[in-house]
């Protein structure tokens, strides 16, 4: 099964055409790491697939961008029902300047969740799911902002949790962390799989051997290749991928 | 800091202390002549006396101030009331929605309000919201705490959208990303992460239009009627500033009168700094 079905997907920013014609079927509860060199589109790619592009001003995109059978550009989209499917972690963490509770209520409190004991069971849910659990569970009243860069990051996969999403999106959401932190949020994501898609942008070629099912190349806006992580790192078909796994550039 | 600095050096840091301190010393020495002018005459009428008698009437040795505590309390609450919501609303309209050329076009506008004198915002009121409010509510004088109310609003609004905007403006933009990602709406967004983030600076904000409301004389004298009331929506009123500017010119030197209008000072100056203490301690709490 797929989680996205994608078609010729174009993307400019203004005169710059960033994504050329993108072809790919991305698998359902698999790792999916996106690599390649820094401005290749991988970040670019990620942020189409739950709309975040729609942010950025002078963003053209055209294509096809199916989710399920849903396509996410027709015009009829429900873009924060969507969100709410495809959650993100970001590169840098942020939490919200609230306590830990507040964090990972906020979601489903967005979307009409109102009684305490509900949220209270989300909280404690979303919390153990993303590993964090058992260092914060004694002061969720506290501010988030007291916690670890790693702690962050973890209680931000928290909150994308609390709001039950189907596939997990992570835009290098391990690059500003220290190497123990690392391990704990790619032990996650090896456990988070069997619940949901997640789809990861890495810089870091040894993350995505160790984490991912499927690999995808990006390389000055085309993507190309992608296949098994493993057959991609040690079986490349194109020379540009195995320039690149082999670290000849990048 | 290093230690051995040349003479030049030493003079200007010594002129810099010598401006900080200025400012310092204004504030003791304001408070100190309030204290010292205004605590004679609350002794010698009585502190109870002085704050909840509702009669001020000098002529007669009357001075009670509840009246114009009220009708402060009353007017600054009012502005409040109309002045808080519709200056975040601006702000954030400029600090999210607005396109930079309709933004550039309503900042420029909005410093321009906080740049008219008051004694215009007083005439304008004067000529136009009083008669209208006299036509609207079929009173025989338009001149009451609601024009003071409605004048105050627009006068604080320009602090209030401007802290504000500036606050607003300053909240990363992550955050907001966040939540977007998490399937909540813009303004869901803007109202549950960006105001929350924002919350230090549009309590300044407030505090400075509070502060403002509270101390503003001139426009209010012309358009609330100056007559020491108890306070009413429809009735004409005098506020603690307003009884002051009016009185002093005839209080007579040295009489139990003039001292009483200082008085009034010091009681305005108190209101004003429990205010700031206020807000800022909600502020501070939650920042925690």
């Amino acid at each position: 099964m797929n989680a996205f079905e994608i078609e010729n997907l174009n993307l400019w920013y203004g005169e710059h055409h960033a994504l050329h014609d993108i072809c790919i079927n991305i698998p359902a509860n698999q790792v999916t790491a996106l690599i390649g060199p820094s401005g290749c589109g991988k970040s670019t790619f990620l942020k189409v697939l739950n709309r975040m592009q729609d942010l950025v001003e002078g963003v053209r995109i055209e294509g096809k961008v199916m989710f399920g059978d849903q396509d996410i550009y027709a015009p009829k989209t429900d873009v924060d029902q969507l969100r709410t499917r495809v959650g993100m972690v970001f590169q840098k963490a942020n939490p919200f300047p609230m306590s830990i509770y507040d964090n990972i209520a906020y979601g489903p409190r967005v979307h009409g969740i109102k009684k305490k004991d509900e949220l209270d069971a989300i909280v404690e849910e979303s919390l153990k799911g993303a590993a964090l659990w058992d260092e914060v569970k004694d002061r969720l009243k506290r501010s988030a902002l007291g916690l670890s860069g790693g702690q962050q990051q973890r209680l931000c996969i928290a909150r994308a949790l609390a709001v039950k999403p189907e596939v997990l999106l992570m835009d290098e959401s391990t690059s500003a962390l220290d190497p123990i932190s690392t391990g704990q949020i790619e032990d996650l994501v090896g456990v988070l799989k069997r619940d949901y898609t997640v789809i990861m942008v890495t810089h870091n070629m040894q993350q995505a051997v160790r984490v991912s099912d499927y690999a995808a190349f990006f390389l000055l806006g085309d993507l190309v290749e992608f296949a098994k992580t493993d057959d991609l790192f040690n079986r490349p078909l194109d020379k540009r991928t195995a320039d690149y796994v082999s670290g000849r550039f990048g | 800091m290093k230690k051995n600095l040349n003479p030049v050096e030493e003079f200007f840091h010594g002129i810099f202390l010598l401006c900080g301190l200025l400012s310092v010393a204004f504030v003791v020495g304001i408070t100190a002549y309030l204290i010292i002018s205004g605590a004679p005459a609350i002794a010698q009428i009585g502190f109870v006396e002085f704050m909840t008698g509702q009669l001020w009437n000098p002529n007669s040795d009357q001075y009670g101030i509840l009246p114009f505590i009220l009708t402060s309390v009353y007017g600054t609450l009012g502005a409040m009331v109309v002045g808080i919501p519709l200056g975040i609303l601006t702000a954030l309209y400029l600090s999210k929605f607005s396109g930079k050329r309709s933004s550039r076009l309503i900042r420029s506008a909005v410093e321009l309000l906080a740049g008219i004198p008051s004694v215009v915002y007083g005439l304008v009121g004067m000529i136009v919201l009083v008669p209208a409010i006299q036509q609207i509510f079929n009173l025989s004088s338009g001149a009451t705490l609601l024009a003071a109310i409605v004048v105050l609003s627009i006068m604080i609004l320009p602090y209030i959208v401007n802290v504000s905007a500036t606050a607003l403006d300053a909240v990363p933009k992550e955050y907001e990303e966040g939540s977007l990602a998490l399937g909540a709406t813009e303004t869901e967004t803007y109202f549950k992460v960006s105001i929350h983030a924002a919350r230090s600076g549009i309590a300044t904000a407030i505090v400075q239009g509070v502060g403002r409301a509270l101390g503003e004389a001139m426009a209010i004298i012309m358009v609330a009627g100056n007559v020491a009331n108890m306070p009413g929506l429809f009735e004409s009123v005098r506020f603690l500033t307003t009884a002051i500017v009016s009185e002093m010119s005839y209080a007579s030197y040295g009489s139990l009168h003039r001292d009483a209008l200082f008085s009034i000072g010091l009681v305005l100056f108190a209101f004003i700094v429990l205010v700031n203490i206020i807000l800022n301690l909600i502020a501070r709490r939650e920042d925690k």
